[in-house]
């Protein structure tokens, strides 16, 4: 018993941060938003999905690639419920780099890059040549390609939400915001270089839903969670008849156990 | 231990196989009727736990092996785009492997914990803990290799400072170190000849760990099992055989450990990843912390507690090295803890330096608890926790052993499993 009240009492001043004021160096906290994916059940909002999408291609993806989807991916189930015909005339809309030509070409006499029109097969472009042509473009800072985003950062969904909604703040004193940078507390050293992307009215959305920043970007949120676990609808599905059937099973398993030692005390 | 036979062949074609190559014989003997002591509690459950998951690892691994390609330029995508988006349940198969990992060393740690608890290390049964070491051993470098391959930032980086260790002892004799890391990545830097050689190794040791396993085995059943009480079994009114008393009971626990396991596969796939990983490797930018895997903290801390990058390196193999010599650095008479008022209490303590030691090599090198107007450095607990570590073995255990003054051990299985009953009866307490 000592021992245990002993490892309790560790574990304790394991849990219990000691704070002494708020820490200007480190980044807050994300907030704490509540999600339809969330929980043993959570699906993707649909409607969040398709108006997240339009969000992504109207503000993000001029910046940030996307380059692990493809096309069909919208239309596939668990995911933002397009058609395959609404995925395929979006796909139509984009320009992909186009493989040689006849006289296998990929530029034209101008010394342009060919292109083609996007399929379902295609995944969506990036928004530089490379690399260095992104960071030329963004004053050095190289826009993260958002696919993984979401899983990529310590927080998650949350964290994307609270940067994403965490610009024009009082900046603290002690904090200097250099040229070229904005101040958000929910970024590592507390300024990042990108420019607010979200502001009242960014898109116009088809279904009246009001264009705030908090909705644009619990939208975009959603549609970039997809886009880093696109599997979740069907692993949430599919895990509760897996826990289910094992929970049957130790039932059963339970009551052989006991019928098995009756009689015969155990340790 | 599986003594005389007790097999009969009851058809034809059983007793003409029985005499040109009697398996049905052998899994009879080892798996059916092998007398078992009565006495085994929950503990001992996690044997077959460990069995099972080392198949799920396997399986899985080989499943994912069709689909991943080691090189430094594919690997990511092989992983994030191909495995996760584009095979068929290839997200299942993946998290499986990767949190199977982490359950897998989960259950090592409790078997091995089990293990020492109860003295299960003691003559006669040297060779059967020695063979679990190595296993234990086996795991973490196959562990390793197989996070790398997933080649996110963190796989990168692990990679990068767990092979430039070698290039401390440099410090002994100048170059060799270095050489030595160069021959081990294949290349100046991790890159395209690393991942290729690691996947090869990730392969390959899976089999290596299912030999030792079976020769782990093997050991098990010409020993016997021990027990909570740690003493021999006396004769047959000690035993009991393993089918079907030991099937349905690890069967039941290990039911349990699944539901566990997959309620993270697939409601907290990441739970025991870094998401610095679903990053993709990238020589240019080292993260602002690089951490192993949480089963490899506690030694990742005792490296760090070390100012000495040689003298680090050398206290890590040390500390990885000694469980080796537990069977000797005991000199107690008594098997089981469970008579061993004090070694119970220091191994106790020892239980919680681990987890201490795992916490800190959590932390940020620099980090410390505040404690009003104290600040303590967690490197110094760890410092600390790591001389605990040595001398829980290295001293305790040979000191202890002698001086302790042991409480009263019983009979015989059968006769405290009796007294049990008797207060069972009595509508006693458990």
């Amino acid at each position: 018993m000592k021992t245990v009240s002993l490892l309790m009492a560790l574990s304790v001043a394991l849990v219990v941060p000691a704070f002494a004021g708020e820490d200007l160096t480190q980044p807050q906290p994300p907030r704490d938003a509540k999600w339809s994916f969330d929980g043993v059940f959570g699906t993707y909002d649909r409607s969040a999905l398709q108006r997240g999408f339009q969000v992504y291609k109207e503000v993000c993806a001029a910046c940030h690639g996307l380059n692990l989807v493809a096309f069909h991916d919208l239309a596939a189930p668990g995911g933002p419920g397009f058609t395959a015909a609404q995925a395929k005339a979006i796909a139509a809309g984009y320009k992909i780099a186009a493989e040689p030509n006849e006289d296998g070409d990929i530029f034209d006499d101008k010394g342009n890059r060919l292109t083609r029109s996007g399929t379902l097969a295609d995944h969506f472009p990036p928004p530089f040549a490379n690399d260095a042509a992104a960071r030329a473009n963004n004053s050095g800072a190289l826009p993260p390609d958002l696919s993984l985003i979401v899983k990529a950062r310590q927080g998650g969904a949350n964290y994307v939400y609270s940067i994403l909604t965490g610009f024009n703040q009082k900046v603290p004193h002690g904090v200097t915001v250099p040229d070229g940078k904005y101040y958000n507390p929910y970024f590592p050293g507390r300024t990042i270089a990108m420019p607010p992307p979200l502001n009242q009215g960014s898109v116009s959305f088809n279904d009246g839903t009001p264009t705030t920043v908090t909705n644009e970007a619990k939208a975009v949120v959603t549609f970039l969670t997809w886009a880093s676990a696109p599997e979740l609808e069907a692993r949430h599905r599919i895990g509760l008849q897996v826990l289910a059937f094992l929970v049957l099973l130790a039932g059963l398993l339970f009551l052989s156990y006991r019928k098995v030692w009756h009689g015969k005390p155990e340790e | 231990m599986a003594g005389h036979s007790n097999y009969v062949p009851k058809t034809g074609l059983a007793r003409w196989l029985d005499q040109r190559l009697p398996v049905i014989r052998l899994m009879n003997d080892h798996f059916v009727t092998f007398p078992t002591p009565k006495n085994l509690n929950f503990w001992y459950t996690f044997g077959a736990i460990l069995a099972v998951m080392l198949v799920v690892q396997v399986v899985t691994g080989i499943v994912l092996a069709m689909h991943y390609v080691p090189t430094a330029d594919l690997a990511f995508g092989s992983v994030e785009q191909h495995i996760m988006r584009e095979v068929n349940y290839g997200w299942l198969i993946r998290s499986l492997h990767a949190s199977g990992a982490s359950m897998l060393f989960l259950a090592v740690y409790i078997h091995m914990g089990r293990g020492l608890y109860y003295g299960s290390y003691k003559a006669p049964r040297e060779i059967l803990w020695i063979l679990g070491v190595f296993i234990y051993l086996l795991l973490m470098a196959t562990a390793f290799f197989g996070y790398t391959l997933q080649w996110g930032q963190m796989s990168y980086w692990a990679a990068t400072v767990i092979t430039s260790l070698f290039s401390a002892f440099d410090q002994i004799i100048p170059h060799f170190g270095t050489a030595l890391s160069t021959w081990v990545r294949g290349d100046y830097a991790v890159g395209d000849a690393t991942v290729n050689r690691f996947f090869a190794l990730h392969y390959l040791l899976p089999f290596v760990i299912a030999g030792v396993v079976g020769l782990h085995i093997w050991a098990l059943h010409v020993t016997g099992n021990g027990n909570p009480l740690g003493i021999e079994v006396k004769g047959p009114q000690d035993t009991i055989p393993f089918h079907p008393w030991y099937t349905v009971k690890d069967a039941f626990y290990l039911t349990l450990f699944l539901i566990v396991f997959l309620a993270i596969v697939f409601y907290a796939p990441n739970f025991f990843g870094n998401p610095d990983n679903y990053i993709p490797a990238n020589p240019l930018v080292t993260p602002s912390e690089i951490r192993p895997e949480w089963y490899l903290l506690p030694f990742y801390a005792m490296l760090r507690a070390v100012p000495n990058t040689l003298l680090g390196v050398l206290v890590l193999f040390s500390a990885l090295l000694t469980p080796l010599f537990i069977p000797w650095l005991d000199t107690s008479k008594v098997r089981s803890y469970r008579f061993r008022p004090v070694m119970k209490q220091l191994f106790w303590v020892f239980v919680a330096t681990c987890i201490l030691l795992g916490y800190v090599g959590a932390q940020t090198t620099d980090a410390a608890w505040h404690l009003g107007e104290v600040d303590i450095p967690l490197v110094w607990l760890a410092r600390l926790a790591t001389l605990y570590y040595f001398a829980f073995f290295w001293a305790l255990m040979p000191w202890i052993g002698k001086k302790e003054v042991t409480r009263p051990v019983p009979e015989s299985i059968a006769q405290s499993v009796l007294k049990k009953g008797a207060v069972l009866t009595k509508g006693g307490e458990q």
